[in-house]
């Protein structure tokens, strides 16, 4: 949490702005799936990205690396707008942000054999061929707690926590600043996602690497994140330092997940807030604030105007008209 | 994000599983015994294929000549084995043809989302087409030689395998390991080299073995027709068109080369079948 002190003064190493990413659909609709997202990452800190699916989650994390063209926005590394370079110019800095994804089974190609794939990227960054780069690959196999002798062999003979580990290798081997992990344990067994987790976390530590975490399950953001972005249907509903938002969540939605998440402590109890029927469609998003349709507090003035982003103290932001009002806080009882 | 399931995974015991299969293993051998029929033919030939004997024409099959002799009293059974030459390396011409052409496009309509409807109304306008009309006219214009030959059909097949191409293309462009060579900054060429194109390799190959199949037929067919290749070069094809003339007196100088092309386009077709249900089972059963 030391990150938090920091928070203030520090400038980010990522700022992102008014992110946004239309997708076309049919009949010359489109898609909402990103609409004006605007958070920081601090640099050597962890933001986790919260969401249900298809709340746009996803797709923010590809479009900041621009494996997805975004609509609209600005996203600025180190200073520089990611999102104005040219194609060329933005090849010289895809090694700086690097990306783990969910599925450990289609994130490897089933016809490389290891070295391959992380000589793959080795080689992106212009490393030398021959006997370095394969000590090097080994460094990086043993860096994610593998063998180097696992160099040789191909995909399918490893298990899908051995194989996120591979992909970790894999984005680790261009030396990035800033990782986007794409809900990297959701496709694991329980047993392993602890372990990957923690491999996330020793790797942060000894290699100083910034994180943004998505994930639809806060608890295990919790674990991880200094910072929580809270994500519906294409928009921020809460957002700040994970220690204020877990303890006094401000945004119905934010209490409405905590409460669904499990709670490892049979005393201590939650109460149940439903969330009636599924996330709208992104295609038709509700006028006004997009949670008003499965919102337990909502009122009529909630389909009026989009709820801002409002600051509410100590780096905690919210976007809910009724914030300031009292609620029945349902997430603790 | 449901996990997708990762196509085509190489089997590299794909050729034991493959005569694993009674069907497969008996096409499989039966094209073993024609390529090497084919590669040997000086050695196993019991006479010069152009060797004329006016003395013997027309004559039925007998110790001496296995299979009988055609119009000019040329072996047919030796000819069969010099036709297998010709008939077998245009077959796999425009494999390798059809397979060049077909890839190149089916890659960049499945890749480049721009240039998707272009190429694939091309390949929809190419497919309108009846195959061997498509030949024919074709062959046509170029002129009947063994080299137009390839070029026609191999521009007749193409289609097919850009479609097939094109499909795969689409599903794996989306897969992780492509998006992670992109925020790799791997060049778009080479992506699609390693990441794309190896793994459409199955689909291509169970493709390629029909087409195989479809291509000796359509050449013999061309060749029957009178606009393949050139009558003096023996094929399968052109044999069983100067045998027809003879048809009544001298059945077999039309069957066996005929029995031939029975035989050799139902094993490629066994074993298209047997590499179609090993590695691809989503392929339609007929193309």
């Amino acid at each position: 949490m030391s990150a938090l002190a920091k928070s203030v003064e520090a400038k980010p190493l990522l700022s992102v702005r008014g992110l946004t990413k239309h997708f076309p659909a049919r009949n010359g609709r489109i898609v909402h799936a990103v609409e004006d997202v605007s958070f920081d990452v601090q640099r050597g800190s962890t933001v986790g990205l919260v969401g249900e699916s298809g709340s746009g989650k996803t797709t923010a994390g590809r479009a900041l690396l621009r494996l997805v063209e975004p609509t609209g926005g600005k996203a600025l590394f180190d200073g520089v707008d990611l999102f104005s370079l040219s194609s060329r110019d933005m090849r010289a800095y895809r090694q700086k942000l690097q990306i783990v994804f969910q599925d450990p089974f289609s994130s490897l190609n089933p016809r490389m054999r290891v070295a391959a794939i992380i000589g793959e990227a080795l080689n992106a960054r212009g490393f030398p061929r021959g006997k370095k780069r394969a000590e090097r690959v080994g460094e990086l196999l043993t860096l994610v707690g593998l063998s180097p002798d696992h160099a040789s062999r191909y995909p399918h003979e490893f298990s899908g926590g051995q194989r996120q580990r591979i992909g970790i290798a894999r984005a680790l081997a261009v030396e990035p600043q800033f990782i986007v992990a794409d809900e990297p344990v959701s496709a694991l067994d329980v047993s392993v996602q602890a372990q990957v987790l923690n491999l996330f976390g020793d790797l942060q530590k000894k290699l100083g690497l910034t994180l943004l975490f998505i994930a639809h399950d806060l608890s295990v953001v919790e674990y991880l994140c200094d910072e929580v972005v809270v994500m519906y249907l294409g928009r921020v509903m809460e957002r700040g330092p994970s220690r204020l938002v877990y303890a006094a969540p401000r945004h119905p939605y934010t209490k409405a997940l905590l409460a669904t998440a499990p709670v490892p402590d049979p005393t201590r109890r939650r109460s149940h807030i439903p969330l009636h029927g599924d996330i709208p469609s992104p295609i038709d998003p509700p006028s006004g604030c997009v949670f008003r349709t499965r919102c337990p507090e909502a009122i009529a003035a909630c389909a009026e105007i989009v709820p801002p982003v409002e600051p509410i103290g100590g780096g905690h932001h919210v976007a809910c008209i009724r914030h300031n009002e009292k609620m029945p806080d349902w997430s603790l009882k | 994000m449901a996990a997708i399931s990762v196509p085509l995974h190489s089997e590299p015991n794909i050729l034991s599983r493959l005569i694993g299969r009674p069907t497969s293993a008996a096409g499989i051998a039966v094209l073993v015994i024609i390529v090497l029929a084919a590669i040997l033919a000086p050695v196993i030939a019991p006479y010069a294929p152009s060797k004329l004997s006016i003395a013997s024409r027309l004559h039925p099959s007998s110790l001496d000549h296995l299979f009988g002799t055609d119009d000019l009293g040329r072996d047919v059974f030796t000819r069969m084995l010099y036709a297998a030459r010709t008939t077998l390396s245009v077959g796999f011409a425009v494999v390798v043809f059809s397979s060049i052409i077909g890839t190149l496009m089916g890659l960049v309509s499945g890749y480049f989302k721009r240039l998707d409807a272009p190429v694939s109304r091309l390949i929809d306008a190419m497919m309108a087409f009846p195959d061997i009309l498509l030949a024919i006219a074709l062959v046509a214009a170029l002129g009947a030689t063994a080299v137009n030959v390839v070029i026609a059909l191999g521009i007749v097949y193409a289609p097919r395998l850009a479609r097939v191409v094109r499909a795969s293309t689409l599903v794996i462009r989306e897969l992780p390991y492509v998006e992670a060579a992109r925020a790799l900054g791997v060049p778009t060429p080479i992506i699609l080299v390693r990441h794309v194109l190896r793994n459409v390799t199955s689909p291509l190959l169970v493709q390629g073995t029909f087409i195989f199949a479809n291509a000796i037929l359509a050449e013999a067919g061309l060749s029957f027709l009178g606009v393949g290749i050139s009558p003096d070069i023996p094929t399968w094809g052109t044999m069983i068109a100067t045998g027809r003339q003879y048809m009544d007196q001298a059945p077999w100088v039309m069957m066996f080369p005929g029995a031939a092309i029975v035989v050799t386009v139902l094993s490629l077709q066994l074993v298209g079948d047997g590499l179609r249900d090993l590695l691809d089972p989503r392929l339609a059963k007929d193309i």
